[in-house]
């Protein structure tokens, strides 16, 4: 402006300049605006590909061929003649379909080929059977025609068909791929929902592998880590915002907490390991550990998030309920805290998905382990989520490659649940003053 | 205003999952067996931990994969319900860590278990190499034997196969391998890289004299990017390999015979990695593999003595077994009996020259 006076210009030489800028300005704002554009369209390009290619990989993994064999619970092969629960820990399931595999391809004699031909069903099959038997005790000595789960070549082989006419052979001989394709000329081999990746835990048979027992132990892992971390620093955010006086204690305490914020998480497993396990003596691989190891993490996340709700609610509010006459408590329970909920509910969530995709801190307490059996309770052993997909990209057989990426769209679609709550939560709770 | 009950019920949820968290932690006492240990051993025992459960009453036997030398910590801590039973070694326990399972109480009983192979593969695209192990050590060691003949070591001067032995092809030299901390890398070094190293008769004159220069020489790997360390995901190595396919790749057998449609393993010394080859040594890159077991936890931890009579029987650990389904590579049958019995009488390991 003063050098606009200074010089005197004319209302017309004025107006020129303006004009001369604007276009320069107008071009500025188109490219900024342009580039945000080009960097939310690279974000969204590499979600896509992500997107794309786990579930490219991993739809595979929902369906599991299966073979219809008809069964001969014949008393003779089985070894057993009534139906208790002891002789059919010892019955010789196996045998049977054997037996009915030798009677659908006869031609098969020689040893090698019998070896084969039984590799064509699942080594789970057998308890199949068993649990068959078990709930119709009536079938004993008696044939039916069941679905029983292919071994994982076969899936593999079956599953490699719709990419290519040959399909991957893998470990399949020419035999074996005959065999297969005559059972899915007379409809006797159909690709079936996928039932066990969400009944069982991990197996290294890919075809029994699922995420039950992951699934469980991040339930417990997270309830536990729920029940700790919330309370604790929902409190912890109230006494520093509303009761601790300022000076240099509380800051000293605000640095420590954003400082372990950004500590790196496999820092809280050795510290879990050394506290937990080698000091109180609590039982390695138990989500219990594993959820107090993640309240450590975590807490720093919520106190932050708290503490920064409770700073949005207008001091009016206070003020307003002090005038009134309410105790100090009164004012932040009555009024401060249900105002604050949403954002602390927030910072919650947040926190609890980051500790859903945790892996690191759970190596050192023995988290990261081969579990079978689901776990019923916080101090079962067990293993999570995200450590199951890490297990099972290591894992050489090649029908595990599609298990992980279908484990990850679970988990995937665990955490996309829990962010979308936390921004519904916000929008449906959210007070604006 | 409705706003307490708010407060009051978090306190007391919270509280009630506490109280059931206590009550669980004093029941709990351990009932089942924990494994540590290799991850290269870790598909074999987690094989035999759930066809052991279902065969059995007893729980299914936990197995955390920590790798060789993290197990050996874990398991040498000393003896009491927190630490693990069994641990898997891709390599043989060192005099070390056996002195240090001993000064904490723990009498070890060692069980070899099988062979595992080291291939060096390359992508199906192109042809397959054919290496001798005196190939790897001048393509891979960080300071080689000077190309002039003299007694002397420079840095390694190799850029492609061809410069190494004119019968490869003019390929750049790049290998992707695992990092130091594996116990495959180690065995890689041990056998391949050793093994070439050893044919220049005036390195392997210092063995005896000056043992530490000689595994230097022989041991370390060259940093100049021709090694490329990619990490302990096998399948990420021949992921790679796939999209390089003038590069090799080093992994262990299993990764091989399940990715054969995309891999093809390098013939070593004229010998190519087949389950055949290895279980008759003729493939020079093998390695025997064990698992280690803690004596004292033997009669108190239900069902130890049973997994280890699973593990050794011929169903599990024989040349039909399910173990060779996953791809570990069994014993002669006459070392398997004898290892059979051994660990039937659980004889403690004292010394490591013993045996």
């Amino acid at each position: 402006m003063t050098d606009l006076t200074q010089t005197k210009l004319t209302q017309q030489q004025v107006r020129e300049r303006i004009e001369q800028r604007l276009a320069s300005r107008h071009r500025k704002e188109k490219l900024f605006r342009g580039l945000g554009i080009a960097s939310i369209a690279f974000g969204v390009l590499a979600v896509l590909i992500l997107f794309t290619d786990i579930i490219g990989k991993g739809s595979g993994a929902f369906v599991q061929t299966a073979i219809e064999l008809r069964v001969h619970y014949d008393e003779q092969v089985l070894g057993i003649d009534k139906v208790d629960d002891e002789s059919l820990a010892w019955a010789n399931f196996t045998g049977v379909i054997r037996q009915a595999l030798q009677q659908r391809f006869p031609q098969a004699t020689s040893r090698g080929d019998k070896r084969e031909l039984n590799s064509l069903i699942s080594t789970g099959a057998p308890f199949t059977l068993r649990d068959r038997l078990k709930a119709n005790p009536e079938l004993l000595g008696q044939t039916e025609t069941v679905w029983l789960t292919a071994d994982d070549d076969v899936d593999t082989f079956v599953k490699s068909l719709s990419d290519s006419a040959e399909g991957f052979r893998g470990r399949t001989s020419d035999q074996k791929a005959g065999w297969i394709e005559q059972l899915m000329d007379s409809g006797e081999l159909k690709k079936r929902f996928n039932t066990t990746f969400f009944t069982n835990g991990d197996s290294r048979e890919p075809e029994q592998a699922g995420i039950r027992a992951a699934l469980m132990g991040s339930l417990f892992t997270l309830l536990v880590t729920l029940a700790l971390s919330f309370p604790i620093g929902v409190a912890a955010a109230i006494y520093l915002e509303e009761y601790a006086p300022k000076n240099r204690w509380t800051d000293l305490i605000e640095v420590n907490i954003n400082n372990l914020a950004a500590v790196p998480s496999i820092v809280f497993g050795l510290l879990g390991l050394a506290i937990f396990i080698n000091f109180f003596e609590l039982p390695r691989s138990a989500p219990l550990v594993g959820g107090l190891v993640l309240t450590l993490m975590t807490l720093p996340t919520i106190i932050i998030s708290s503490r920064a709700a409770l700073k949005a609610v207008p001091p009016s509010i206070r003020e307003a309920a002090m005038g009134m006459g309410a105790s100090r408590m009164q004012v932040v329970f009555h009024h401060v805290l249900p105002l604050a909920m949403p954002g602390m509910l927030t910072g919650a969530i947040i926190g609890m998905a980051q500790a859903l995709g945790e892996t690191a801190p759970l190596l050192m307490i023995g988290m990261v382990a081969f579990i079978v059996d689901v776990p019923g309770g916080i101090t079962d052993p067990s293993t999570v989520l995200p450590v199951q997909i890490f297990l099972w990209a290591d894992s050489p057989e090649r029908a595990f490659v599609e298990r992980t990426s279908a484990a990850i769209m679970v988990l995937l679609s665990f955490l996309i649940l829990m962010n979308t709550s936390a921004v519904l939560l916000r929008k449906k709770l959210e007070r604006r003053w | 205003m409705n706003k307490r009950p708010v407060a009051k019920k978090l306190v007391a949820t919270s509280l009630a999952a506490l109280t059931i968290a206590a009550s669980q932690v004093a029941l709990a006492a351990r009932d089942h067996i924990s494994i540590v240990g290799s991850s290269t051993v870790y598909p074999f025992t987690t094989t035999v931990a759930e066809r052991f459960s279902r065969a059995t009453q007893f729980k299914t036997p936990v197995v955390e994969s920590t790798g060789t030398g993290g197990g050996m910590k874990l398991f040498c801590q000393g003896v009491g319900e927190n630490t693990a039973d069994i641990t898997g070694a891709s390599r043989r326990i060192k005099q070390s860590e056996l002195e240090m399972c001993n000064s904490n109480g723990v009498d070890v009983v060692e069980v070899q278990i099988g062979f595992d192979g080291i291939v060096l593969a390359n992508s199906k695209a192109d042809q397959p190499f054919e290496l001798s192990r005196k190939d790897i050590f001048l393509a891979l060691a960080k300071e080689v034997p000077n190309p002039d003949g003299s007694a002397t070591l420079v840095a390694n001067p190799y850029k492609t196969w061809k410069d190494v032995n004119p019968a490869l092809p003019a390929h750049k030299i790049e290998v992707l391998g695992p990092p130091p901390t594996s116990g495959t890398r180690d065995a890689f070094a041990e056998l391949a890289m050793e093994g070439g190293c050893k044919k220049f008769d005036w390195i392997a004159a210092k063995k005896d004299s000056d043992k530490n220069a000689y595994k230097a020489i022989c041991h370390t790997i060259r940093e100049d990017g021709a090694y490329i360390e990619a990490g302990e995901n096998d399948n990420l190595i021949v992921n790679k390999l796939v999209a390089n396919p003038n590069a090799l790749g080093i992994f262990g057998f299993s990764f091989l015979d399940q990715n054969a449609d995309k891999v093809q393993g390098s013939l070593i010394e004229g010998n190519e990695p087949t389950f055949d080859s290895i279980a008759d040594q003729s493939y020079p890159v093998s390695r025997p593999l064990f698992i280690y077991v803690k004596k004292a936890h033997a009669d108190v931890v239900p069902g130890v003595k049973q997994f280890l009579a699973e593990f050794t029987s011929e169903r599990a650990w024989g040349e039909d077994g399910y173990l060779a389904d996953k791809g570990m590579i069994p014993l002669p049958t006459a070392k398997r009996q004898q290892v059979a019995t051994d660990v039937r009488k659980l004889n403690a390991l004292s010394n490591l020259a013993a045996k």
